[in-house]
């Protein structure tokens, strides 16, 4: 076993362990993986099965409907981009273009570099000072194309 | 000089520097205690920065890190300040405002007990506590409480039905699955009052026979999903939660539950599925949920807003809060005033206020300097709203008779360079990725209707891409299980109705 599954095996052991015996857990257990991880492996979805006393597949089904599971590790950095109407109606469009064009990547995809993960988002709550975007975590309102590239400059030296 | 300054930790503060202001101001030693609060609602104005004085709190703002030091400076002096906007409270933003559920956002420490007492909070489980449990469900009824989540259903009414159930469990499910474009009352009150939500459902449990919350947030939330922990703890330690909540003997406990990124989860029976680790389709009704509910038991389920208004009915009574309010529309509807806006933010008014106030009396009209040309009301499954019935008051049945729904009060602007046709696509693709998939209108008709407006934009039969428009979003209202296929085609044909010219086939870009 290499230290990655290793790694990963620990994480899903005790999100198990955390977790498993509440009503309903495994949307609570999903979540601890992934806040441990980053994602969720694709060996997570046996031992969850398992312990929970579901088929594998109600587990993927599970993982695969929720935009917010992934199943491979992100970037090192994830930037969230608000699609939604009130990011539209104050320039969403453009930002949402240029970040395409100036990270090379679709939503949902991470730099060849594996600096950062593009992701779309919709709503983040930002409503009323947009385009929203967030970066790992940290919410950024008024983003301008020359604001983003700051911002995910900035990100990406670390 | 000593004295205690407020700075918001709301999401849209720290979106605009709010820590970095809050640290530069600890950091600066000038002995004040630095509390932190919700926001006001006067987003534009964010890092708003609030002094205590004797004559009130006054505010400084929008603030940034570099502005601590003149500021502190002019506190020390006689206050006055470019930034200064005097006496908080006598903003006429929020002057004219009508604030129920709102009154302690942005004033109170939302993770004190204490704090929230000493503003009037639980004065409402106070009476709840000492009333027979179906007067509470009676008061909520009286109020004329109607659904703030969109649907306006009575909230007593639902209160009843699973009061009138005779189960081993019931429970009181809130969703806070705030996933409308444009609103974010919601966020704002479980960041800056969260205990008026915890409060509101500690009554449902005891009025019902509940003795379990859950509060489904959003994942998109994490400063929401802190600061209902941090509250709930507080609540636990305080003795207003647990087996015996104020050593009535009553029994209730809550717990926050987190979504994973999935809109339709604001479906109350898709929330329910994902309540109990499944995939979030929605469900057939009947039965509902108030008879067969989260795990198969009676359970309620509100709105964040709907639950958060229900202390203050307690507290002060039916009759005050019905009083607000015109026709069926009875209370307070927090507005949230969003996109293309000179002053975004949230507006808690009577029933009655009319668009056309809120747009340009709060918002200040657009915030590019254009023509507003439309708004979109009720979140993306909402119409947009042309100029021509900017003064139609909000009231359930008054936008139901322009073809439009209040929804959740989300209010987004659009200047004239809005393009309607691709909004109306929009609309259509939001509902594709959304879609739970469990219907057919609305998982093929979404990716249909998409197509469709690409043809029509493009010139390739148009009369008969129209036609197939209009059937298609006819097929979605009548045949689509849950109101994301169902109202879909709302922003659809009002953008159709209102801007005909901007369906017009266009030239390839």
């Amino acid at each position: 076993m290499s230290s990655v599954e290793a790694h990963e095996q620990g994480a899903v052991q005790s999100a198990i362990d955390r977790f498993g015996q509440q009503p309903g857990p495994l949307l609570v257990v999903l979540h601890a993986v992934q806040d441990a991880l980053g994602y969720i492996p694709p060996s997570a979805i046996a031992p969850i099965a398992a312990a929970l006393n579901l088929s594998r597949a109600e587990v993927h089904g599970v993982v695969t409907f929720y935009h917010y599971f992934r199943t491979h590790p992100p970037g090192r950095h994830v930037v969230q981009v608000c699609r939604a109407e009130a990011c539209q109606a104050r320039g969403g469009a453009t930002l949402e273009a240029h970040a395409k064009a100036r990270l090379g990547i679709d939503f949902h995809e991470t730099t060849a570099d594996g600096a950062t993960t593009l992701e779309a988002v919709y709503c983040l709550g930002n409503c009323a000072t947009g385009p929203a975007i967030r970066v790992d975590g940290r919410l950024h309102s008024g983003v301008t194309p020359a604001r983003f590239d700051a911002l995910v400059t900035g990100q990406e030296s670390k | 000089m000593t004295g205690r300054i407020y700075v918001p930790k709301d999401s849209t503060a720290l979106s605009l520097g709010a820590d970095e202001v809050a640290s530069a101001i600890a950091a600066a030693g000038t002995g004040h205690a630095v509390v932190r609060t919700g926001t006001r609602g006067m987003l534009w104005l964010e890092p708003l920065v609030e002094v205590e004085t004797p004559a009130g709190r006054v505010g400084y703002g929008p603030m940034n890190e570099a502005d601590v030091p003149g500021v502190l400076a002019a506190i020390a002096a006689d206050g006055a300040h470019p930034l200064c906007i005097g006496l908080v409270e006598e903003h006429r933003y929020l002057k004219s405002q009508q604030r129920l559920t709102f009154a302690r956002v942005g004033i109170v420490d939302p993770a004190s007990v204490a704090d929230y007492v000493a503003h009037g909070g639980y004065e409402g489980l106070k009476s709840a506590l000492v009333m027979a449990p179906l007067d509470v469900v009676k008061t909520v009824t009286a109020s004329g409480l109607r659904g703030r989540g969109g649907a306006a259903f009575p909230t007593g009414i639902k209160w009843q039905t699973v009061h009138d159930q005779v189960a081993p469990q019931k429970y009181v499910t809130c969703n806070a699955d705030e996933g409308d474009s444009g609103t974010f009352a919601d966020r704002m009150l479980m960041e800056g009052d969260p205990l008026t939500l915890v409060e509101g459902m500690t009554i449902a449990g005891i009025a019902v026979g509940a003795t379990q919350g859950y509060i489904y947030c959003r994942v998109e939330y994490p400063e929401a999903i802190a600061a209902l922990r941090t509250a709930i703890a507080a609540a636990y330690a305080a003795g207003y939660l647990g087996a015996d909540v104020c050593g009535s003997g009553r029994h209730f406990d809550l717990e926050v539950r987190v979504g994973a990124g999935a809109y339709v989860c604001g479906e109350e029976t898709s929330m329910l599925q994902s309540l109990e680790g499944k995939r979030g389709e929605v469900r057939v009704r009947p039965p509902l949920p108030a008879i067969e509910g989260l795990f198969g038991r009676p359970t309620i389920v509100n709105n964040v807003i709907s639950l958060a208004s229900v202390p203050v009915i307690l507290a002060k009574g039916a009759e005050h809060y019905k009083n607000y309010g015109v026709g069926r529309s009875m209370g307070t509807l927090p507005l949230q005033l969003a996109g293309n806006l000179k002053h975004g933010g949230l507006v808690e008014r009577a029933f009655g206020v009319t668009l056309r106030e809120l747009l340009y009396d709060y918002g200040g009209g657009s915030a590019s300097g254009r023509p507003l040309k439309a708004v979109q009301v009720g979140g993306p499954l909402g119409a947009y709203v042309p100029v021509q019935h900017f003064d139609t008051p909000i009231d359930y049945e008054a936008f139901a008779a322009v073809g439009a729904l209040v929804g959740h009060g989300g209010i987004v602007a659009f200047d004239d360079t809005a393009d309607m046709a691709k909004l109306a696509r929009y609309a259509f693709e939001f509902c594709a990725i959304e879609s739970c998939g469990k219907c057919t209108p609305c998982r093929i008709g979404s990716t249909r209707g998409a197509n469709v407006i690409d043809s029509l934009l493009a010139g390739d039969r148009p009369g008969e891409q129209r036609r197939l428009l209009d059937d298609l979003c006819e097929t979605m209202i009548q045949g689509s299980l849950c109101g994301l296929g169902g109202m879909t085609p709302f922003p659809v044909q009002s953008a159709l109705k209102h801007f005909p010219d901007d369906f017009a086939p266009r030239r390839r870009h």
